[in-house]
């Protein structure tokens, strides 16, 4: 899938709640098992994905100084819209200065959500409609009380604003995209928490669509694991990114620079942008880098950027992934957690 | 009564078949085995299975499958004995032949588990527990053997650890059966490290909810040359049962529908537990392994897990058992266990086992277990 013009990111930032949430509570609580992350990120009780977005577009414009105006679409990716009808993105757009010459919408694709934004974000500005369009992916993620989701569901993301491949930071060589009808993820209508398919959400459902799609945007470019410098995947733990990157062909450092799943959970549509946050924030002129996400529902979004020079010009411009990791305040009472995560109300 | 034989086998491997429906997996085991035997058609198809109503919507199991299978104008029926179906069909098919009502019969084991999630699928199989004594009151298959090995240990002094031998000796023989879902070795190191799911049962202790068919084509022993040069005979078929309320039993240590079903197979084929070369139990959990040896007779009351330490189980062993990976390591799909288990039995004897071949190998035993040691099929299989 190609642009008529070629595009590029012009520019990103990220942003990840300071809260943080250790999973051992979780075990103690249910009296489950020690899950696969240590702790996970959790937004403030003042926090939503709105918020988070704006932030992170916001470090997106300062990073090059863009007027706001000139954004032409504000896409926002998200589960976790505040509200279920009326726009997330106009609200982003509004605080940003984008409003109102602009188009605005909500993405809802599971965890590609986020990367759905980025392709036509990338399809807007390649196709001469837009010369500048911001792609969000943004989650407080949800889990059911005690559900397996609830040992790995954190909050967090990304904001790519695209533009013309002469001015940016890394340019896309190609995306591709790979959709069945695949119920392993879902949450019905008027209910609070998403429910899962078990075992069925790894190899017919994770496994068979992030594959296929690297697979096939490898096939369409002629490349292979070893022409690239790093690797961004759809991270639900720690496991599952890991182990797609084996069957791939990648070494664990290729993957290593965007998985922060480890770290933070599993930030839903922000998981993949937020890794491709965190690589580009290390990443060189010259470099190649295979960014593929995953949606229950379920298909993957693939893309290969190349980064270039003006990469250089953006370093410390604004914080990077890391400092956000690192600015941390840990909240480890599952009584305050539900408070902050919204499970439970004031009566 | 006319002898029996097996003259053809056919199995789907163990997996989760997220892309293939019970009907697709029943048929697959059924066409394979009549190819094997060299039959394009049979007289009557027994089907063994235990959740098709649960977890596939669908009753009514030998038309639906024969159609499938386009095996038309046939006598059809679906088998139930919980977990012990496929054996159960095994037998239906047996009495069928040897009495003269049947010549070539298939009978075929089949079970889809993996489209519901383990709540579901638990909740199915405690269906073969005593609703209004035990299931009622929240008790689920595994907590079920939790208090018997509990009991066990506590009884006879044994560790959790003791039974470790079952399977580590399970997994090294899957690793060879390519048919099997869990082909990767567990060192005792792991058994102990597992994580616990119903105390004392680990997930070691185990098996797993997966999906496959297996089936037989049986006929009398004295038509058998037709379809193949080395027929297996089947000179013990028994099922046997004990109160299903695990607290109604006199001593909940000794499986009586065991000892019942195994007596009863010993009789038949004029055998003995010593006479036995391999065993294939029903080793759905560890303590049924060890309980099920006991009863059988292979050994003393409380000193089974003596031998899977002293390695008499393994494929070199005095008694190798679960040769061919059994429950834990290739898969138990409920209805379709009994199944593999004879055809298991069947490649040993012909000396068609791989990697997996126990030498001097002429008489084997399988066991079938329905509910918490409630229903028990047993056959024994000779060349």
């Amino acid at each position: 899938m190609k642009q008529q013009i070629p595009v590029g990111i012009i520019s990103y930032g990220c942003y990840i709640p300071r809260y943080r949430f250790k999973t051992s509570v979780l075990s103690e609580v249910w009296g489950e098992s020690l899950g696969p992350i240590p702790e996970l990120s959790i937004p403030g009780p003042d926090e939503d994905t709105i918020t988070m977005a704006i932030e992170a577009s916001s470090m997106a414009l300062r990073k090059i100084g863009l007027d706001p105006k000139k954004i032409r679409a504000v896409w926002v990716g998200t589960e976790s819209k505040p509200y279920a009808v009326k726009p997330s993105s106009t609200i982003v757009a509004e605080a940003i200065g984008a409003t109102p010459d602009v188009s605005a919408a909500d993405f809802e694709f599971a965890c590609k959500a986020g990367t759905e934004a980025m392709q036509t974000a990338a399809a807007f500005v390649g196709s001469g409609m837009a010369e500048y369009a911001l792609a969000i992916g943004m989650d407080t993620a949800q889990s059911k009380p005690g559900d397996t989701l609830e040992f790995t569901a954190g909050a967090g993301g990304a904001a790519f604003i695209f533009g013309k491949k002469e001015e940016s930071i890394a340019w896309l060589e190609e995306s591709y995209s790979y959709v069945t009808d695949t119920p392993d993820f879902f949450r019905r209508a008027n209910l609070p928490f998403p429910e899962h398919g078990g075992r069925f959400t790894g190899e017919p459902a994770y496994f068979t669509h992030l594959l296929s799609a690297a697979r096939k945007i490898m096939e369409i470019t002629g490349l292979s694991a070893k022409d690239f410098d790093y690797a961004v995947f759809h991270q639900p733990n720690p496991k599952f990114p890991s182990l797609a990157g084996k069957m791939l062909g990648f070494k664990p450092e290729q993957i290593e620079p965007g998985l922060l799943s480890p770290y933070i959970g599993n930030t839903y549509a922000g998981s993949s942008l937020i890794g491709m946050a965190a690589t580009l924030d290390v990443a060189k002129p010259g470099q190649r880098i295979l960014m593929v996400s995953f949606g229950s529902g379920a298909g993957s979004d693939a893309f290969v950027f190349t980064v270039t020079d003006k990469i250089e010009a953006l370093k410390g411009k604004t914080p990077p992934v890391k400092s956000y990791l690192n600015r941390r305040k840990e909240v480890n009472d599952y009584g305050l957690y539900a408070i902050f995560q919204k499970k439970i109300k004031r009566g | 009564m006319r002898e029996v034989a097996i003259v053809g086998i056919g199995q789907t491997p163990v997996r989760e078949h997220w892309d293939r429906s019970l009907k697709q997996l029943a048929v697959d085991s059924i066409l394979s085995a009549m190819a094997d035997a060299k039959v394009e058609k049979v007289d009557a198809l027994y089907v063994g299975n235990m959740l098709s109503y649960e977890l596939a919507g669908q009753e009514n199991l030998g038309a639906v499958i024969a159609d499938q299978a386009g095996l038309y104008d046939i006598e059809v029926s679906k088998i139930e004995a919980a977990c012990a179906s496929g054996a159960a069909a095994l037998r239906a098919g047996i009495i069928a032949v040897a009495g003269g009502a049947q010549e070539v019969v298939v009978c075929c084991g089949v079970e889809k588990m993996t489209d519901f999630l383990t709540d579901t699928v638990s909740q199915g199989l405690a269906t073969a527990a005593d609703w209004e004594a035990e299931t009622l009151h929240g008790v689920t298959f595994c907590g079920l053997n939790a208090l018997l090995m509990q009991r066990y240990m506590y009884e006879y002094k044994v560790k959790h650890e003791d039974f470790a031998g079952f399977v580590v000796n399970a997994h090294q023989n899957g690793i060879s059966n390519e048919m099997a879902m869990y082909r990767n070795p567990i060192t005792f190191e792991q058994y102990n490290k597992a994580v616990e799911v119903t105390a004392p049962i680990t997930l070691l202790d185990s098996c797993p909810i997966c999906d496959g068919s297996a089936s037989v084509v049986i006929c009398p022993l004295e038509r058998a040359k037709e379809f193949t040069d080395k027929p297996v005979k089947i000179t013990g078929s028994s099922c046997a049962y004990e109160r299903v309320a695990v607290a109604a039993r006199k001593d909940i240590l000794f499986f009586e529908g065991v000892y019942k079903s195994a007596q009863k197979a010993y009789q038949q084929a004029g055998r003995g537990p010593k006479d036995i070369n391999i065993f294939e139990p029903h080793d759905a959990f560890t303590i049924i392994t060890a309980l099920s040896l006991e009863a059988c007779g292979f050994a003393e009351k409380g000193k089974a897990v003596n031998l899977a330490r002293e390695g008499k189980i393994s494929l070199g062993g005095e008694l190798p058992i679960t040769t061919m990976g059994g429950l834990k390591s290739r898969g138990h799909p409920v209805g379709g266990t009994g199944i593999y288990q004879v055809i298991e039995v069947v490649q040993q004897l012909k000396g068609q086992a791989g990697k997996n071949q126990v030498k001097d190998c002429s008489v084997g035993m399988t066991q079938s277990i329905g509910g918490a040691g409630t229903v028990v099929v047993t056959h024994i299989l000779e060349v």
